[in-house]
C-alpha cells in the first residue's frame, strides 16, 4: 500500500518537519514493513513556462515542429524578460499556454537528461515536456497545457519561472509499506493515518480525522437502488460459508457530465498510489477505495433492469467477466444479478461484467458500497485467479460499518467534479442473518506481563485498548478471583478475536523495544540426536577424505530415469511430481541423490573442475529422497480444535512417503591428482567402495561387498552393499552408458548409501573388549587358486567357516584367528585358465598361549578344507 | 661416540718407518701422527693417516715389537712411553674419526634436503558445504543450551505444514506462502514451506515442556536470482513452558546472534504477523562487520508467542503451557556474516564455493 505524505497528512497530524523516511518508521514500529519510499523522480529545474510564439515550420520528413519562444521567468541584469527558444514538437503548443518546460541539466524519470542541443536548425534551450516525460502518467499525446491539467481554476495565479514540481506534486514523497495478511484496514490511507498515530505514538482522538466521519443521509424510504440479498447460509452450497454479503448500501448520483474527467489531483494521487486513471466514476471509487478502504463499484444505471439482486451462482452458469474470459461459475461464487436473477452483472467483490458497467455516454451512476464475506471472496478470487484491489481488501476484512460513508465521499466527489445531482435518499440493506454484534474478548489482567515480560500499568494497557479503537470495561473475574477487561474490539479490526490478539496490540503500541531480554534456562535436552551425530561424523569423513560437499536443488526431469538406465520397473521410477514445478522440465522428486549430484558434477566439470585436483572432482552430498509408498492414500483432512487421534496421526504419515536420508558421492577423473609426487592415479571402483566403507567405519560397520547388477552401475563392477545381510546401498563404476547420456567422463565412480539404515544398523552394534595378547604371533599365507566368479568375499567367508571348524585333538582351535585379509591376486599362465589365485595373510595369536606348530597346521588346513567348499584348492 | 681401537693387523700394503724408541724418536712420532690426524680432510685421508702413523708397520708399531730386542733394563722404560704414545695416537684417532664422520652424515643429510613447500598431499583434502557447517554451528548453540535438536520431512502433509499452524484454509496468509503442491494436490502433501510443522510435531512426539530446534531444507515457488532461491534452510526453534515471554525469546535471540555473530552484535523485534505465533514480531540484527563498520539492521526472520490455536491442535493446554517460536532463514545469516552476494553460488554446487567458506575441517 502506497501513501503520498499529503494524503497522509489529511487524515493524520504528521508530526512537522517529518520526511517519508521518518513516517515509514513510525509504521514499520508498529508492525508495518517498509517497501520503499518514492518521489517523482525529476531532478533540477522544472518551471512554468508560457509560450510567447509557437511557429510552425514544416520539415522535410513531414513532420511539422515548432519554434517556441518561452517565458520561463528569467530576465537580464536591467530586468527585460529573457525568453528562451525550445524546439517543440506537439501540435497542442499554443501561444498564450502555460505549459511545463524542463530547463538544461534537469533529469526526467528514465534518466532522461536535459541540455541545450541543436536540432531543426535551432539551438533548443530546454524541453517543454509532456505528462508521460516528467512521469504523471501514460500520456503521451502532446505537452501538458497546464490550464488543462489543472483546470483553469488553478492556473490563474501561475507565474512563468515558478517550480513545476512542487505545482504538480512532482516533489512529494510517497511511502511504500507492506501490510500483513491480519491488517486489512492498512490497505486504507485511513488505516494508515490511523497507525501513524500510534507509530508516532500521538492521541488518536487527537490527532487522527476519521475520513468517514461525514454526514449521510438515513437510509430507507426508497432511497438508493433497490437491492435484495438472498438468503444462503453456508449450508446451502456445503462449503460452511457465512453469508455472502451482509450489507449493501446504494447511492443514486444522475445527470453526470459524460465527458467530465476527474482533477488533476485526484488523478496524481490514483498514480502515486500505483491505481491507472479510466473515467470520472471509476477514478473515483478507486479513490475512496484508497481512503477509507471500501471497495465501491459503479453501475450504469440505464443499464440495470429493476433490483440489483445478490445470490450465489446456480451450478454451470456462465459469466463473461470485464477481461473479456467467459468463466463457468462455482455455486461457491457470489453473484450480482438483475432483479430476475437472470442475467449476472459480475462476481461480488471480485469483479464486474461488461453490460453494467460505466462508459463514455453514462450519465447515471448507482454505486454499490456493500460487505462481502471474506472466504467467499478469497476462494472466488483463487478459483478465476482475479486477484483485484477489491477482492485484497474483502477477503482481508472490510470494516462493515463504512459502506454509507464511503459511498457519501464517492458522491460529494462526483457532484463537485461531474456536475451531478445526489438523489437524496440512501439505501442501505443488511443480510438477516448478518452477525448483529462484535463479540466481546475477556482478556486477564496480567496476561500481557505473562506474555510479553512487559511491565504494562492496569491502566496503560486499557489505554492502549482504547487507542486502537477498542470499548474495555470491566470483566467477569475469573474463579481464581483474578479481574478480566471486557475488550470489545472496533468494526475495523476483525482479526481481534482473542485475547492473545490484544496483548500483541497492547506490546506494539507500548513499543517492542521495552520487551526485555532473559534467557531461559532450558531443561536437559536430548541435544543431538544419534542420527545427527552419525550424520556429521558422515560428513566430515568424507570431506576428510578429499569429498567436497555439495547441496542440490531435489528436482529431476523425468527423462533422468532414462539417463540412469533404470529398468522399466525400477522402483526409482515411481517418483512424485510437484503439481506446481517451478521449472516444466523438472517436476519431478528425486528417488536418489545421484539422480541431482550428476547435475553439480556436470556443472563443475563445464567450469573447469576442481583445480584442487587438477580438474577432476569428488563430490558428495547428504540428504532426503522421496520414495514414494505404492497406494498411499490421500492426507486426512484433520480438525484443529483438539489433538488428532493416534489413529487419525498414523493416517496422516501414511500417507507422506518414505523420505531416508542418503549419503551419495562421485568421483570423476583422478582420484589422486597428478602432482610433484608423481603421475595421477584414475578413481576406480575400489574408491567409491572405499569410500562408502569410510562412511561405514564412522559409525563402527563393515559393508559387506558382493557383485551387483544395479543402474546406473556398470554390471560387472557395481558392488551391492550389505549390512547384516540387508542391502543398504551400492558402489562402482557408473554404467558407459549412464557416464555418455549425462555427459559425464566416462569410467566415472559413484557410491549412494541409505544412511538410515546404517544408523538403525550402527544402533544394534555390539561392541566389547577382547583381551589384546601378548603371546608371540603366528603368520601364515595362503594362495588359493578359486574358479573366475568366486569373489573374495566368498573365498573370506569359505576361509573362516574352515578356520571355525578347526581343532587340535578334539580341542577348537577355531578363536585364534587375529586378522585375515586378501593381500595378492594373480590371474596367468601359473594357474588354470578361468581361475585365479587369491592370496590371504593370516595372522594366528592365542590369548592364553603360544600357539604350537600342531595348532597352526591345524588352522591352515582347516582353511583349506574351508576353502575347498567354494571350489578352492591351495596354490602348488 | 666409542673411540674405535687402532687397527694394529699387520699388511703388506702397509708403509715402512723406521721403529721409534727413543724418547726423541717416540715424540716425533706420535708428534707426526696427530699432525696427520688433523691434516686428514676425509675418511679415506685419515685411513691412510692410520696406517702410516698406527699401523704395523709404523714407528710407534715397529717400536714397540723391537721391545723385546732391547736390554731388559730398559724395556719397561720404553714400553711406557711406547704405550702411552700408542694410547694418545689411539684417542686422536678416535676424535677425529668421530669428527670426520658426523661431518660426513651432516652432509649426508643436507644432500637429502628436499622443499619442504612442494605440495604435500597426494590427494588434498575436501570441504564442507557453507549452509551445512552453518546450521551445525546453530544446531551446537542449541544444544549447548540443553534444547532438542529435532528433524522433520521435506514432503509434508498439508495439516502439519498449515492447518496445526492455525493457518486457515481461506487465510490470504496460506497463499502467500508460495506453495510447491505435490501432484495430484487433493492428495494434501506440500513441500514444507517452513521447517514449523517440526513445531508441531515435536509438541505431539513429545510433549510438553519443550525447548526444541530444528534446522532444514524449505521450499516456496520464487525463481532463483540474486537474492531468492526456491529451496532454502531456516533453523526452527520453539520453547514451550509454563513461564515463558517475550522477554525470553529476546534472550535467545541475542544469545544465538551474538554466538553467530560476535560480541557487540544487538537485535531489534518489531511487530509483525504470522498465523502460528500472537504476539508476533520480525527480528533484525545489527552486528559489527570485520573491517569496525556497522551492518545495519538486517531482517533475519520471524519469531513471537506460539498462538493458542497451535498448542490446542496437538493437544496442549494453552491455559497452563505457553512458550515461543521462530524461524531464520539460514542464508540469510550466512550471507550477512561472510559476504556472500549472489544466491547463485549457495545452490549451484560450485566446488569453489565449498572449498572457499567450508574448509576448516
Amino acid at each position: 500500500m502506497r501513501v503520498p505524505m499529503s494524503w497522509l497528512a489529511e487524515v493524520v497530524d504528521v508530526t512537522p518537519g517529518s520526511t517519508g523516511e521518518d513516517v515509514a518508521a513510525a509504521l514499520v514500529r508498529v508492525g508495518l514493513e517498509e517497501e520503499g519510499l518514492e518521489t517523482g523522480g525529476v531532478t533540477g529545474r522544472l518551471v512554468v513556462g508560457r509560450v510567447l510564439s509557437a511557429e510552425p515550420e514544416p520539415q522535410k520528413n513531414g513532420k511539422t515542429i515548432r519554434w517556441c519562444s518561452l517565458d520561463v521567468g528569467e530576465t537580464d541584469e536591467t530586468g527585460a524578460s529573457t525568453p528562451r527558444g525550445i524546439v517543440c514538437g506537439a501540435p497542442n503548443i499554443v501561444e498564450g499556454a502555460d505549459v511545463v518546460v524542463a530547463l538544461p541539466g534537469a533529469v526526467l524519470p528514465g534518466g532522461f537528461a536535459i541540455a541545450a542541443r541543436k536540432t531543426y536548425g535551432h539551438v533548443s534551450d530546454g524541453m517543454v515536456a509532456s505528462a508521460a516525460e516528467i512521469g504523471l502518467g501514460e500520456d503521451h499525446d502532446g505537452i501538458i497545457v497546464l490550464s488543462e491539467l489543472l483546470g483553469t481554476g488553478r492556473t490563474r495565479g501561475l507565474t512563468p519561472g515558478q517550480d513545476a514540481k512542487g505545482l504538480l506534486g512532482l516533489d512529494e514523497e510517497v511511502v511504500e509499506v507492506n501490510v500483513t495478511p491480519d491488517r486489512g484496514y492498512c490497505f486504507s490511507v485511513r488505516g494508515l493515518g490511523r497507525e501513524y498515530a500510534h507509530g508516532a505514538r500521538l492521541d488518536v482522538a487527537q490527532a487522527f480525522h476519521d475520513p468517514v466521519d461525514v454526514a449521510v443521509p438515513a437510509a430507507g424510504d426508497g432511497g438508493g437502488w433497490p437491492v435484495t440479498l438472498a438468503e444462503h447460509t453456508g449450508e446451502e452450497v456445503g462449503s460452511g460459508l457465512a453469508p455472502g454479503c451482509t450489507r449493501f448500501a446504494t447511492r443514486v448520483v444522475r445527470g453526470i457530465d459524460a465527458g467530465a474527467t476527474a482533477p488533476f489531483w485526484l488523478r496524481r494521487r490514483l498514480q502515486q498510489c500505483g491505481v491507472r486513471s479510466i473515467s470520472l466514476a471509476v477514478d473515483v471509487t478507486n479513490y475512496v477505495m484508497l481512503l477509507p478502504g471500501q471497495p465501491l463499484h459503479a453501475y450504469d444505471a440505464a443499464a440495470l433492469r429493476g433490483a440489483i439482486r445478490v445470490r450465489r451462482a446456480g451450478p454451470g452458469e456462465r459469466l463473461t467477466t470485464l477481461d473479456g474470459a467467459d468463466r463457468t461459475l462455482s455455486p461457491q461464487d457470489l453473484l450480482i444479478t438483475d432483479d430476475d436473477g437472470a442475467r449476472p452483472l459480475g462476481i461480488a467483490g471480485v469483479m464486474g461484467g461488461a453490460q453494467t458497467e460505466v462508459t463514455a455516454a453514462t450519465t447515471d451512476v448507482v454505486l454499490e458500497a456493500a460487505c462481502f464475506d471474506a472466504v467467499t471472496i478469497a476462494r472466488s478470487a483463487r478459483r478465476h485467479r482475479l486477484p483485484s484491489e477489491a477482492s485484497r481488501r474483502f477477503e482481508r476484512g472490510v470494516d462493515p460499518e463504512i459502506g454509507p460513508a464511503a459511498a457519501q465521499l464517492a458522491v460529494d466527489l462526483l457532484v463537485a467534479h461531474g456536475g451531478g445531482t445526489a438523489e437524496a435518499g440512501a439505501g442501505d440493506v443488511a443480510s438477516a442473518s448478518a452477525a448483529s454484534e462484535v463479540e466481546t474478548i475477556a482478556l486477564r489482567d496480567g496476561l500481557v506481563r505473562d506474555l510479553t515480560g512487559m511491565d504494562v500499568e492496569r491502566q496503560a494497557t486499557v489505554e492502549l485498548l482504547e487507542q486502537v479503537g477498542c470499548s474495555v470495561g470491566p470483566g467477569e473475574p475469573l474463579d481464581s478471583g483474578v479481574d478480566t477487561f471486557a475488550v470489545t474490539p472496533p468494526s475495523w479490526r476483525p482479526d481481534l478475536r482473542a485475547d492473545v490478539d490484544l496483548v500483541e496490540e497492547v506490546a506494539r503500541l507500548h513499543g517492542y523495544e521495552h520487551i526485555p531480554s532473559v534467557l531461559p534456562a532450558a531443561p536437559v535436552g536430548a541435544g543431538l540426536s544419534p542420527a545427527q551425530r552419525h550424520r556429521r561424523r558422515v560428513a566430515q569423513a568424507l570431506a576428510v577424505d578429499g569429498f567436497v560437499e555439495v547441496l542440490t536443488y531435489p528436482f529431476m526431469a523425468g527423462g533422468r530415469s532414462e539417463q540412469l538406465a533404470l529398468a522399466a520397473d525400477d522402483p526409482r521410477r515411481a517418483a512424485l511430481s510437484v503439481a506446481n514445478p517451478l521449472s516444466a522440465e523438472e517436476p519431478l522428486l528425486r528417488t536418489s541423490l545421484l539422480a541431482t549430484l550428476v547435475d553439480a558434477a556436470r556443472r563443475n566439470l563445464s567450469r573447469g573442475g576442481d583445480s584442487a585436483l587438477g580438474g577432476s572432482l569428488a563430490l558428495y552430498e547428504i540428504g532426503q529422497v522421496v520414495l514414494p509408498r505404492v497406494g498411499a492414500p490421500a492426507a486426512p483432512v484433520l480438525g484443529v480444535d483438539e489433538r488428532p487421534s493416534d489413529d487419525q496421526l498414523a493416517a496422516l504419515e501414511a500417507a507422506l512417503p518414505h523420505q531416508p536420508v542418503h549419503v551419495a558421492g562421485i568421483l570423476t577423473g583422478d582420484r589422486v591428482p597428478a602432482g610433484v609426487h608423481g603421475g595421477g592415479r584414475a578413481a576406480d571402483h575400489a574408491d567409491a567402495i572405499a569410500a562408502a566403507q569410510l562412511v561405514a567405519a564412522t559409525m563402527g560397520l563393515r559393508l559387506e561387498p558382493a557383485s551387483a547388477q544395479h543402474a546406473p552401475w556398470h554390471p560387472g563392477r557395481c558392488a551391492a552393499l550389505s549390512v547384516g545381510g540387508s542391502v543398504v546401498g551400492h558402489a562402482g563404476e557408473l554404467h558407459p552408458r549412464v557416464t555418455a547420456a549425462l555427459d559425464l567422463p566416462a569410467r566415472s565412480v559413484a557410491f549412494e548409501l541409505d544412511l538410515d539404515a546404517l544408523v538403525v544398523a550402527a544402533a544394534e552394534v555390539e561392541t566389547f573388549a577382547a583381551p589384546v595378547s601378548t603371546y608371540p604371533l603366528a603368520k601364515e599365507d595362503l594362495a588359493v587358486v578359486v574358479p573366475e566368479g568366486v569373489t573374495a568375499e566368498a573365498v573370506l567367508a569359505a576361509l573362516r567357516d574352515g578356520i571355525e571348524a578347526s581343532e587340535v585333538g578334539g580341542v577348537s582351535v577355531g578363536d585364534v584367528v587375529e586378522d585375515l585379509r586378501v593381500f595378492d591376486v594373480y590371474t596367468g599362465a601359473q594357474v588354470p585358465q578361468d581361475h585365479r589365485s587369491l592370496a590371504f595373510s593370516l595372522r594366528l595369536r592365542a590369548t592364553d598361549r603360544t600357539l604350537t606348530a600342531t595348532e597352526t597346521a591345524a588352522v591352515r588346513e582347516a582353511a583349506l578344507a574351508g576353502v575347498a567348499r567354494v571350489g578352492g584348492v591351495l596354490r602348488s | 661416540m666409542l673411540v674405535p681401537e687402532p687397527d694394529l693387523t699387520p699388511s703388506d700394503d702397509q708403509p715402512s718407518g723406521q721403529p721409534a724408541v727413543e724418547e726423541v724418536e717416540v715424540a716425533a712420532a706420535l708428534a707426526a701422527a696427530l699432525a696427520a690426524f688433523d691434516a686428514a680432510g676425509d675418511l679415506d685421508a685419515l685411513k691412510t693417516a692410520r696406517l702410516t702413523h698406527g699401523g704395523d708397520r709404523s714407528p710407534l708399531s715397529l717400536g714397540n715389537r723391537s721391545i723385546r730386542t732391547l736390554d731388559p733394563s730398559r724395556r719397561s722404560e720404553v714400553g711406557q712411553r711406547l704405550g702411552a704414545a700408542r694410547a694418545a695416537v689411539g684417542r686422536a684417532l678416535g676424535e677425529r674419526t668421530a669428527a670426520l664422520e658426523a661431518e660426513r652424515d651432516e652432509r649426508a643429510l643436507v644432500e637429502e634436503a628436499v622443499d619442504v613447500t612442494l605440495p604435500s598431499a597426494r590427494t588434498p583434502a575436501g570441504a564442507r558445504h557453507p549452509l551445512s557447517r552453518l546450521q551445525e554451528e546453530v544446531a551446537d548453540v542449541f544444544a549447548e543450551m540443553g534444547w532438542t535438536i529435532a528433524d522433520g520431512p521435506e514432503v509434508e502433509a498439508e495439516w502439519f505444514n498449515f492447518d496445526a499452524l492455525n493457518f486457515g484454509r481461506d487465510h490470504p496468509a496460506r497463499q502467500m506462502q508460495d506453495t510447491f503442491f505435490v501432484d495430484p494436490p487433493e492428495n494434501g502433501l506440500v513441500l514444507r514451506t517452513h521447517t514449523s510443522p517440526v513445531q508441531a510435531r515435536s509438541l505431539l512426539s513429545r510433549g510438553v515442556p519443550l525447548y526444541v530446534a530444528c534446522p532444514g531444507r524449505v521450499f516456496r515457488t520464487d525463481e532463483l536470482d540474486e537474492t531468492h532461491t526456491p529451496v532454502f534452510h531456516q533453523v526452527e526453534g520453539l520453547a514451550i513452558d509454563t513461564h515463558l515471554h517475550l522477554g525470553h525469546l529476546q534472550g535467545v535471540l541475542d544469545h544465538l546472534m551474538t554466538s553467530l555473530l560476535g560480541q557487540g552484535t544487538r537485535t531489534r523485534l518489531r511487530p509483525s504477523f504470522f498465523p502460528f505465533t500472537e504476539p508476533s514480531a520480525e527480528m533484525d540484527v545489527w552486528f559489527a562487520r570485520p573491517d569496525g563498520s556497522g551492518s545495519g539492521w538486517l531482517e533475519v526472520g520471524g519469531c513471537g508467542m506460539v498462538n493458542p490455536a497451535v498448542l490446542r491442535a496437538v493437544g496442549v493446554d494453552p491455559s497452563v503451557h505457553r512458550g515461543f517460536a521462530f524461524g531464520w532463514g539460514i542464508e540469510r545469516i550466512l550471507q550477512i556474516r561472510d559476504g556472500v552476494g549472489d544466491m547463485h553460488d549457495m545452490v549451484e554446487g560450485d566446488v569453489r564455493f565449498s572449498r572457499a567458506l567450508g574448509g576448516a575441517l
